[in-house]
């Protein structure tokens, strides 16, 4: 009996749907908190019981990496992988590496202080969308319309000063419907997709009040998605796309630790179930 | 059994598992389930939310 285990530091509805699918499997099943559990470069995979798989679904971004880090060395099969939560939790890494595979995906610039920030402002010209290129939910993601705007969220990061506030991530913004795409990759398959219509604003997030509505899986979804999860190293993961009036679809996120309660409700696949039998699947391998 | 910030009567569902959140219906505070015994709990206050926090 394959012995899963869910790793967790807040449990919310997808924990629960993933432990529940997974004992429903007939799986040996146990969560584990993160925030209680200590290891060591003397710790042994012997000294745990972290199973022949753990499913790593911490809601802090960098306490799911570092402790896949522990994982990964204590020998025990993780999804996703540290390089492939790395690849997805960092969006200018996301970014490069889509390009790099030749993924559609919109044009995004780099700077590394405020002052070469501005000249790429200048140089492309407005609107722009700037994203930290660590954080969810659609946080500190802005519509930089123009200069006024730009100059104020600038100031703002060199005020607040975080290591991460000199990276500048400046996106084109895509010209698109309302919405953007929402699709689960599992593996090698999409296994579920939705719409997420902004509720008035231009951002489409869930979390900020977006409408899901179910969404067909075309080819052309299925290429783009599989390309896209390739290219940060396959997996367990939630692609974002845009509709480019222009270009087709176009990829602009990919998360790690997927959230996927709403969309489990209407999917005409069990989301939890293929989750867990992939990573079973892949770790017995 | 009862907030231990304002001692209102906090419902948590038979079902609620080690992990979860429940908030207070009257203060608004939101405590983590940090164990289970039957029908026993313990709480702790949960994290705020981090930057980093997300999908």
């Amino acid at each position: 009996m394959p012995k899963v285990r869910i790793l967790f530091d807040r449990v919310r509805l997808e924990e629960k749907m993933l432990e529940e699918k997974s004992i429903e499997l007939g799986h040996d099943t146990k969560m584990i908190d993160a925030k209680t559990t200590n290891i060591s470069t003397e710790s042994k995979k012997g000294d745990f019981d972290f199973g022949d798989v753990v499913l790593e679904r911490c809601v802090s971004y960098f306490r799911g990496l570092h402790f896949t880090a522990c994982l990964e060395f204590l020998d025990i099969p993780v999804f996703n992988r540290l390089d492939v939560a790395n690849n997805c939790g960092n969006k200018m890494l996301t970014s490069l590496l889509l390009k790099k595979h030749n993924v559609p995906t919109p044009k995004t610039y780099f700077s590394f202080s405020s002052e070469s920030a501005e000249g790429v402002l200048e140089k492309v010209g407005y609107p722009l969308v700037i994203k930290p290129v660590i954080g969810s939910w659609g946080r500190g993601v802005i519509l930089l319309k123009d200069r006024d705007t730009a100059d104020a969220i600038i100031e703002v990061r060199e005020l607040s000063d975080g290591p991460l506030d000199r990276i500048y991530y400046l996106q084109e913004a895509i010209k698109r419907p309302p919405r953007d795409i929402r699709a689960i990759a599992v593996g090698d398959q999409v296994v579920a997709a939705m719409y997420r219509v902004s509720s008035g604003g231009f951002k489409t997030n869930i979390a900020l009040g977006g409408e899901p509505i179910l969404c067909e899986i075309t080819k052309e979804l299925e290429d783009v998605c599989m390309s896209a999860s390739k290219a940060v190293g396959g997996g367990i993961l939630g692609i974002d796309l845009m509709e480019d009036e222009k270009n087709g679809l176009v990829v602009h996120e990919i998360n790690n630790t997927v959230e996927f309660k709403g969309l489990a409700r209407v999917a005409k696949k069990d989301i939890p179930k293929e989750m867990i039998e992939f990573a079973v699947r892949s770790s017995s391998r | 059994m009862n907030c231990p910030e304002c001692d209102a009567k906090l419902k948590i569902p038979d079902d609620a598992s080690v992990g979860e959140i429940v908030s207070c219906p009257d203060c608004g505070a939101d405590f983590e389930i940090a164990s289970k015994n039957g029908t026993t709990y313990e709480l702790k206050h949960a994290e705020k939310v981090g930057e980093d926090w997300g999908e």
